[in-house]
């Protein structure tokens, strides 16, 4: 019984979505085909850029909201490939590669400065990523056109300089997608896309097992220890992030083929916030992250996403109300998360004194 | 010994000072392969200080670096980080544990020195990409757990082990070092069960059988006796006695680590247990736990007498400091605390002040000061806060402005009493020396006009000059204004020369109370009687 307690309290936020979810389904009617259909399109959309929160969590520097700076890199690179008109899978691939540079500076960049904010990295990365949000916009609103040749009138603002509000990716739509999909009684699934998400994730499980990754453990746990034991705790950290940030930037091209265009000035606005508040839905906190966690978070953040809005539409007459939810979901989980670990880890305190009441009290009954 | 080869280790007129406050004198120790030497003295004597030379520590460098030469098999070695010293055989097991909790002990033990397997990407991306060799990190981590010749599980996760077995993984972790020659253990046993303290002391003489030599820190004297081929006796920064342990005896030892000369007992005040045993007891505390890190106190019982001054000591890490911490309600406690009739309710330090009770805390920079104020402002502000003081009241008392002439008065009264040296009540609190500070924060408790006053270690960091002023301020407080006061201090000497009665805690509880003038021997006995 008191097992079970503990394993209601320690997944509280996973099992209240699985309930949320069970009511909506039925209430929004759509079959489950149509469901499952979209859970795996959004599966092989998401799972990506939430892969690339799982390292900085294993060193001990939280969610890392800075991600986003890699997303903005994905869409610098992917605003190259367009102009110089490399389509398909081999663009793709292009994006990939050209984004890992700019990826890692901003992340070289994020972790130096995180580094001089220890125990302060989420708050710190979260207002990072709009601060380069802001070099972002100049790069792209004015420094494309004039400095950065930018050929094609097509993604160009019409006054000649700087990128139209949305960049079509209608030639790279799918690719990796569409490539080997079959599909089995109507639902289609892109067999490439979850290869890669498969060959990820089995690169995290090696990664884990490194001296890296053993040393990243050791850093996220206890950075004193670390440093004494000669671990260079610092690098480690930077390292970290810069892995988080390329995985990130791989991630927003895999999630910007599938939508097929790209909203310049929004598309990496709240991605970040999103995929965090997937990967606390799946049951992580900001101290412990699985890949399990980031698969069921996807399922189930995004189930509800679905069917909220249709459920809400049932209920309420008003289908607006599922954009509220959403929004409004993301930031509570978030909240609810934060205040569920500063909570433990004063609880853990308390347990010490209580422990020492206790003692004393056996001790007393032994005399 | 095998005197033809040169000693293992030999340091030679070690000095040590920190900015002129002279901490170690002309220290000269010898150490030959596979001897074990207890080294013992009271806190502060300086075996810290001499074993953080040894290892090369950053803040022995910060502070000015030493004088004198340490060497290793008759060659001079200096040591720029503890890390050298690990790399010339030399191994420490600290007092706190330096253990990542949520590893095993096998990955605890290999930390940083983990087994790996080349692979093709190491190739590319430099050694840490390499994968840990699982197998031979267990196997090589067992290995040094058999050398150190106590059993603990290699798969437990350090955070649900028993504190006896962090211990021993520390130790391993020493052991699995294969150059390792000299192992310095501070302390080790005071975590430990009666049973896993006897386990370790078998895995230390299995240690020096086999070439290792051991220099063994301890208040637990009957351990030096039993595992010792020598011990050394530190006092004041100098080794006071350096003689085989089989010629020695505990009381003897005893009373090399605390006395001084035996006539300076009579500077003690000569005031008998029994003078006051007829004034009203202010302050009774009945199993009182605190849960201080470092300091915790376990069912404590102690009453303390009106207008007495009243001596905590006892040995680091006892639980001295906890008690006004948590009465005072700055950690954890339970328990019960009546003043004057009256219960103080724990864990709330604003009840304890509205009650009259004051703190001066240990912790002057974290607790005591606001640094980036003046001093007027550091020695009024509880007062104004609390008691209202120094505040004129306008508007039939709708709003009260400082009183700052007041408040100029208070302070310079202050600064000329204590003798503070400073520019003037404008000045701010940090430009101050340690000393002064620590007296800024006596006068602030001194405007509180308390009824009450705890002072907890008030002649820490300070010189032997502002010493005996702070020690004589607090002497003329408890006189002139009829003020309890309980001053906690490592320093037995000072607690002698400042108090009626002391108290020593030993393992979190009170061993026992003297007159003032007992010797030293009685108080060095109560002080080991039941550390843990």
């Amino acid at each position: 019984m008191k097992k079970l307690g503990n394993f209601v309290r320690d997944n509280s936020v996973p099992i209240m979505f699985i309930i949320i979810c069970a009511i909506c389904i039925p209430l929004s009617g759509f079959s489950p085909a149509y469901l499952i259909n979209e859970i795996i399109t959004r599966l092989g959309r998401n799972a990506f850029l939430i892969l690339s929160l799982l390292i900085p969590i294993m060193a001990g520097m939280g969610l890392n909201f800075g991600m986003t700076l890699g997303a903005m890199a994905a869409e610098i690179a992917l605003i190259f490939v367009a102009d110089w008109q490399i389509w398909g899978i081999p663009g793709v691939v292009l994006a990939m590669i050209v984004s890992i540079p700019i990826s890692v500076l901003l992340g070289w960049l994020c972790g130096t400065i995180l580094n001089r904010a220890k125990g302060r990295e989420m708050v710190t990365s979260y207002i990072i990523s709009y601060f380069i949000n802001g070099c972002y916009q100049l790069v792209v609103l004015y420094m494309m056109g004039p400095i950065i040749p930018i050929k094609h009138s097509t993604i160009k603002l019409p006054r000649g300089y700087g990128i139209r509000n949305t960049v079509s990716l209608l030639n790279m739509r799918q690719v990796l997608d569409n490539a080997w999909a079959i599909r089995i009684q109507g639902v289609k699934i892109p067999v490439l896309t979850l290869v890669i998400i498969a060959i990820m994730c089995l690169i995290i499980v090696w990664f884990r097992r490194t001296k890296l990754g053993q040393d990243m453990r050791a850093v996220g746990q206890d950075m004193e220890v670390a440093r004494s034991a000669g671990i260079a705790v610092e690098r480690t950290r930077i390292l970290s992030i810069i892995i988080s940030t390329v995985l990130a930037g791989f991630g927003m091209v895999i999630y910007l083929q599938n939508m097929g265009n790209i909203s310049t000035y929004s598309a990496h606005s709240q991605i970040g916030m999103f995929c965090i508040a997937a990967l606390l839905v799946g049951g992580a906190s900001v101290d412990k992250a699985s890949i399990g966690n980031v698969f069921l978070g996807v399922i189930l953040f995004h189930l509800m996403f679905i069917v909220a809005p249709k459920a809400g539409a049932v209920i309420t007459g008003d289908s607006m109300i599922g954009e509220y939810f959403r929004v409004f979901v993301s930031y509570a989980v978030i909240t609810v998360a934060l205040i569920m670990y500063e909570t433990k880890k004063r609880n853990q305190k308390s347990n010490a004194a209580r422990q020492l009441e206790l003692d004393q009290k056996a001790e007393e009954a032994a005399k | 010994m095998n005197n033809e080869k040169a000693p293992l280790l030999e340091m030679k007129n070690i000095k040590k000072d920190f900015f002129g406050n002279q901490v170690l004198m002309d220290i000269n120790l010898t150490l030959h392969e596979g001897e074990v030497l207890g080294l013992v003295g009271e806190n502060g004597a300086g075996k810290s200080t001499l074993m953080k030379i040894l290892f090369g520590m950053d803040e022995i460098r910060d502070t000015g670096g030493y004088g004198g030469d340490v060497l290793l098999n008759g060659q001079k070695v200096v040591f720029n980080s503890p890390f050298d010293a690990l790399a010339a055989g030399l191994g420490m097991v600290h007092q706190e544990f330096s253990l990542i909790p949520g590893f095993s002990a096998a990955e605890n033990i290999l930390l940083n020195r983990e087994p790996t397997k080349k692979s093709v990407v190491s190739e590319v991306f430099g050694e840490r990409m390499n994968v840990l060799n699982r197998k031979k990190l267990t196997n090589d981590a067992r290995a040094a757990i058999d050398k150190m010749g106590v059993k603990i599980d290699d798969k437990m996760i350090i955070s649900e082990m028993p504190v006896g077995h962090k211990q021993f993984t520390e130790i391993a972790r020493e052991l699995s070092n294969d150059k390792l020659k000299l192992l310095i253990l501070d302390e080790p046993t005071a975590v430990l069960t009666e049973k896993e303290a006897v386990a370790l002391l078998d895995s230390i003489k299995g240690m020096a059988s086999r070439g290792i030599a051991v220099i063994f820190i301890t208040h637990r004297l009957h351990e030096i006796m039993e595992v010792c081929d020598r011990v050394v006796v530190m006092r004041d920064g100098h080794v006071v006695q350096d003689v085989a342990a089989k010629e020695t005896t505990i009381p003897e030892v005893t009373r090399w680590m605390v006395g001084r000369s035996v006539d300076n007992t009579a500077a003690a005040k000569k005031v008998a247990v029994e003078d006051g045993k007829d004034k009203e007891i202010v302050m009774s505390i009945r199993k009182l736990w605190v849960d201080m890190p470092g300091e915790t106190v376990r069912n404590v019982n102690l009453d303390i007498r009106k207008g007495e001054i009243l001596g905590i000591g006892g040995l680091a890490g006892q639980g001295k400091l906890g008690i006004p911490n948590g009465i005072m309600g700055l950690y954890e406690a339970g328990g019960e605390v009546t003043f004057m009739g009256k219960k103080i309710p724990l864990n709330s330090p604003r009840k304890c002040l509205d009650a009259e009770l004051a703190f001066v805390s240990e912790d002057r920079r974290g607790v005591g000061l606001l640094l980036d104020e003046s001093l007027g402002w550091n020695v009024a502000f509880p007062a104004m806060q609390i008691k209202n003081k120094f505040l004129k009241k306008y508007l039939g008392g709708l709003v009260s402005w400082r009183d700052e002439a007041a408040i100029k008065e208070v302070t310079e009264y202050y600064i000329d009493l204590l003798q503070i040296k400073c520019t003037g009540p404008q000045q701010k609190a940090r430009e101050l020396s340690g000393g002064n500070q620590q007296k800024i924060c006596l006068a602030k408790s001194f405007a509180l006009e308390p009824q009450f006053l705890f002072v907890s270690e008030p002649t820490r960091g300070i010189d032997v000059g502002a010493k005996a002023l702070v020690l004589e301020a607090l002497r003329k407080f408890n006189h002139d204004s009829g003020v309890t006061v309980v001053m906690i201090s490592s320093e037995l000497e000072e607690l002698r020369m400042t108090c009626d009665r002391i108290a020593i805690v030993s393992g979190g509880k009170i061993a026992g109370i003297l007159p003032a003038s007992s010797t030293s021997e009685e108080f060095g006995e109560l002080m080991v009687s039941m550390v843990k």
